[in-house]
C-alpha cells in the first residue's frame, strides 16, 4: 500500500496568472520526405504567428525561453536537435531546453512553458514539439519506442511496447468490460468517432469513413485491440505561445486563461503496488467500496486497470482550475487515445466517469460533438481533432496540438483553422464533399490529457476564456 | 551480413577492456524520388553497447542456475517493511535503504498465477521470440508487485497457475533466460536449453 503526504498533495499555487497567446500546426503524416523537421517547425510557428496577425519577427520579439518536446533522439538520429530548432527558429540566445516524458512530451512541454510564464522568469515562452518516425523502418520504429520500457526488464521481450500495453488492455477488457460484444462494440465506437472527426481536419494523417464492423474485422493486433483500434505513427509540430497577463494582451486581445499540471507512475507496471483510490472533486469515499463486487477482479487499484499519473494530473489540475466535475465545467476535450481502451480507462481516471463506467461516456453518446442519441450536441465533446487514432500521433508534437486545438474552439475559430480551402490544398488533400464545422457552440472551457506509454507521466492542460473563469476552492 | 570478430568485454582494475569490433561500417545510399531527385542519403550503422547490470547482476546471473531472486525491505521503520519485490529492487522504493535478497524459486514452483496477459504477432527489430508472442503477468502469494514475462507452452488465462523455466543451457544472461509454462508441463514439453 503506497501513500501521498499533505505536502505532496498540496493543489500548485502558481505566482501569476499564465496565459495561451496562440498556437499552430504543421501538417500530420507517416512520412514527409520533402521535408526537414526544421522545415515542419517552422510551419507550426508561421501558422501560431499568423493566427493572431503578427509578423514571426514581432511574435518571435515577445519570446524569452523556450521549451522543446522531442521525445526520441533516437528517432531523429540527432542528439541534442533542440539546438538545431532553436537555430532555425532564429531564437539564440535566448535559453531552451528539451523536454523527454515519451508519449507525454508535448504536455510535459507546455507544463515546462506554464512554469516558467508562471514564476516570473519569463514574460512569453515558445513550447514547441515535434517527432520523425519515418525515417526508419516499421519494425525498427517498434524496436526504438519498446526501448522506452525497461531495458533489462521488459524491451528483450518482443522489443514491441505494445504488448506492455496490451497486457493492461486485457485486463480492462476482462474485469471491467466482462468480455462483452457490447463493450467491444462500444470500443470500435471511438475509432470509428475519431477517424471520421479527422475527415473534417485537413492536417490529419488518418481520416476515415468507417463502421464498428470495420474496426471489429481489421487485423487483430493483440487481443481485443485492432489495428484500427490503434493510435498512428506520425510527423509533424505544433507550437503555443503563453505569456503573463499584461504581454498576453499586447499580442492579442483574447487570450486563453491556462492551467497544467503533472503526474507519474512507475515505467514497469511490474512495479505497481497496491493504494487506496485517490478521490477527485466528484466522487465519495464510499462510491468505491463495492467495486470488487461489480467486477469481480476490480478491486485492486491502480492493478493493470486505472493510471495513477492521469488521476493525479487531473487531481491537481482541477484543484487549479476550480473544477468540480468535467462534465459540467468542461465543454470538450482532447484525450490521449492510444488505443480506444485506454481511452476509456482516461475517462475514469479524469473523473468523467466513475472506475467502472468509462464506456457509458459512449454509449451515452455524450463524447459527441453531435449525440447521436439526441441529435441535440453532446455535453463533453472528445477529439474534434480525430486524436491519435485520427489525427497524428507525432510525440512530441501530440499534446501541444491537442491544446492547439481546444483552444481554437474556445475562440470560435476552429472552423476558420480547419475549413479552408487553400489550406486544404498547401497539404495536398482533398476536403470532403460533406465537410462539417466541428466548432463546439459557446465553448468556454477545455481540456487535454497528454500521457506515456503505461502511464509513466500525465500531464493535465485546462484551457478556460477569462470570462468564464471558476473560483479555486480552498 | 557476416559479423567477424565480435566485439566482447573483461572488466579488469575497475576498467572495461575492449576486444575486438563493436562497430561495422557500411556505405551509404542516396535516396531519390520518382523523377530522379535527390531527398536524402542512408545512415546505415551497427553498433555494440556495453551494459552494467550494477546490483541487480545476481538476479541474472541466478537465472541461468535455475533461481528466481526477489529483494526485500527489512527496515522495520518503513511502511514497506517485508515488502517482497520482483523486478528485483536493489533500494527501497519508499526508505531507500538497500534491500536483502530473497530466493524466491521454491514460491514460484508451487505457482504463481497470471494476473493478465496478451499475445500479439507484432515483433519489433531484433525480437528473439517465435511469433505469436504471449506474455503474460505473474502474481505470486506474499508480492507486492506483478512481474512481466512470457509463456513458453499453452496458451495464458487469467488465474491460471503458472511456473518458471530456466535457460540453463547456453543462457543469454538476459531476462528472456526466464519463461513461464502451465504448472503440470512435462521437461520433455519445455523449450531447448530450458529446466524447471
Ligand atoms: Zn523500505
Amino acid at each position: 500500500m503506497i501513500k501521498f503526504s499533505k505536502q505532496q498533495l498540496k493543489i500548485p499555487q502558481m505566482s501569476k496568472p499564465v496565459y495561451l497567446v496562440t498556437g499552430g500546426m504543421s501538417k500530420f503524416d507517416r512520412a514527409i520526405p520533402e521535408k526537414r523537421t526544421e522545415e515542419l517547425v517552422i510551419d507550426a510557428f508561421l501558422e501560431a504567428a499568423e493566427f493572431i496577425k503578427k509578423s514571426p519577427e514581432e511574435l518571435k520579439s515577445y519570446i524569452h525561453s523556450c521549451y522543446y518536446g522531442h521525445f526520441a533522439d533516437h528517432f531523429g538520429d540527432q542528439l541534442l536537435g533542440e539546438a538545431v530548432i532553436h537555430d532555425r527558429l532564429g531564437l539564440d540566445p535566448l535559453g531552451n531546453v528539451g523536454v523527454k516524458t515519451g508519449g507525454a512530451t508535448g504536455g510535459s512541454t507546455i507544463w515546462e512553458a506554464y512554469k516558467a510564464v508562471a514564476s516570473g522568469y519569463s514574460d512569453a515562452a515558445l513550447a514547441m514539439g515535434w517527432e520523425r518516425m519515418d525515417e526508419v523502418p516499421t519494425d525498427e520504429g517498434n524496436h526504438y519506442i519498446a526501448s522506452a520500457a525497461d531495458k533489462d526488464w521488459e524491451t528483450p521481450m518482443g522489443h514491441i511496447y505494445t504488448g506492455y500495453y496490451a497486457v493492461m488492455a486485457q485486463k480492462y477488457w476482462q474485469v471491467f468490460g466482462k468480455e462483452e460484444d457490447s463493450f467491444r462494440r462500444t470500443l470500435a465506437e471511438i475509432a470509428v468517432k475519431n477517424k471520421g472527426y479527422a475527415r473534417m481536419n485537413p492536417h490529419a494523417q488518418s481520416p476515415m469513413k468507417i463502421t464498428v464492423e470495420d474496426v471489429l474485422n481489421s487485423p487483430v493486433v493483440a487481443h481485443p485491440l485492432r489495428a484500427l483500434d490503434c493510435c498512428l505513427m506520425s510527423v509533424g509540430a505544433s507550437c503555443v505561445i503563453l505569456a503573463d497577463e499584461e504581454t498576453a494582451y499586447k499580442l492579442t486581445d483574447n487570450p486563453l486563461l491556462i492551467y497544467s499540471a503533472a503526474g507519474s507512475h512507475t515505467l514497469r507496471v511490474a512495479d505497481r503496488r497496491n493504494m487506496d483510490i485517490p478521490l477527485l472533486p466528484n466522487e465519495t469515499p464510499d462510491q468505491y467500496k463495492d467495486l470488487g463486487k461489480r467486477f469481480p477482479g476490480g478491486d485492486r487499484y491502480p492493478g493493470f486497470t486505472g493510471f495513477l499519473a492521469a488521476r493525479m494530473a487531473a487531481y491537481y489540475a482541477y484543484g487549479m482550475a476550480g473544477i468540480v466535475d468535467p462534465n459540467e465545467d468542461l465543454d470538450l476535450v482532447e484525450l490521449h487515445d492510444a488505443f480506444t481502451i485506454s481511452d476509456i480507462q482516461t475517462y475514469e481516471d479524469i473523473g468523467i466517469r466513475p472506475y467502472g463506467e468509462g464506456r457509458t461516456y459512449v454509449e451515452s453518446g455524450e463524447c459527441y460533438h453531435t449525440n447521436p442519441l439526441t441529435g441535440k450536441p453532446g455535453k463533453l465533446p472528445a477529439n474534434l481533432s480525430g486524436g491519435l487514432i485520427g489525427n497524428m500521433h507525432a510525440v512530441g508534437a501530440t499534446g501541444i496540438m491537442q491544446v492547439v486545438e481546444v483552444a481554437q474552439h474556445i475562440w470560435g475559430r476552429w472552423g476558420e483553422m480547419h475549413g479552408d480551402e487553400a489550406k486544404w490544398k498547401l497539404f495536398n488533400r482533398t476536403k470532403p464533399d460533406d465537410w462539417t464545422n466541428l466548432q463546439v457552440k459557446g465553448a468556454k472551457r477545455g481540456l487535454a490529457i497528454s500521457h506515456a506509454g503505461v502511464g509513466s507521466h500525465v500531464t493535465a492542460t485546462i484551457l478556460m476564456h477569462p470570462d468564464h473563469k471558476l473560483e479555486r476552492k480552498a | 551480413m557476416s559479423i567477424e570478430n565480435r566485439g566482447t568485454v573483461k572488466v579488469e582494475n575497475g576498467r572495461y577492456r575492449v576486444k575486438g569490433n563493436f562497430h561495422y561500417i557500411y556505405p551509404n545510399d542516396p535516396i531519390r524520388n520518382s523523377k530522379g531527385e535527390l531527398l536524402g542519403v542512408t545512415n546505415p550503422r551497427d553498433v555494440t553497447h556495453i551494459h552494467t547490470y550494477g546490483g541487480e547482476a545476481p538476479f541474472f546471473e541466478n537465472l541461468s542456475k535455475g533461481k528466481l531472486l526477489a529483494t526485500k525491505c527489512t527496515n522495520s521503520k518503513c511502511d514497506a517493511h517485508n515488502s517482497i519485490f520482483i523486478p528485483y529492487r536493489i533500494h527501497c522504493p519508499d526508505c531507500l535503504q538497500r534491500c536483502k535478497q530473497v530466493d524466491i524459486t521454491a514460491l514460484a514452483q508451487r505457482g504463481a498465477s497470471v494476473h493478465t496477459f496478451m499475445i500479439t504477432e507484432r515483433t519489433g527489430a531484433f525480437n528473439t521470440l517465435e511469433t505469436p508472442i504471449r506474455f503474460v503477468n505473474v502474481e505470486f502469494e506474499g508480492i507486492a508487485t506483478i512481474l512481466m514475462g512470457y509463456l513458453s507452452v499453452g496458451e495464458p488465462k487469467i488465474g491460471m497457475k503458472v511456473v518458471p523455466i530456466f535457460q540453463t543451457k547456453n543462457p543469454t544472461f538476459t531476462i528472456m533466460d526466464l519463461s513461464w509454462v502451465p504448472k503440470g508441463t512435462s521437461e520433455s514439453d519445455l523449450p531447448e536449453g530450458f529446466s524447471f
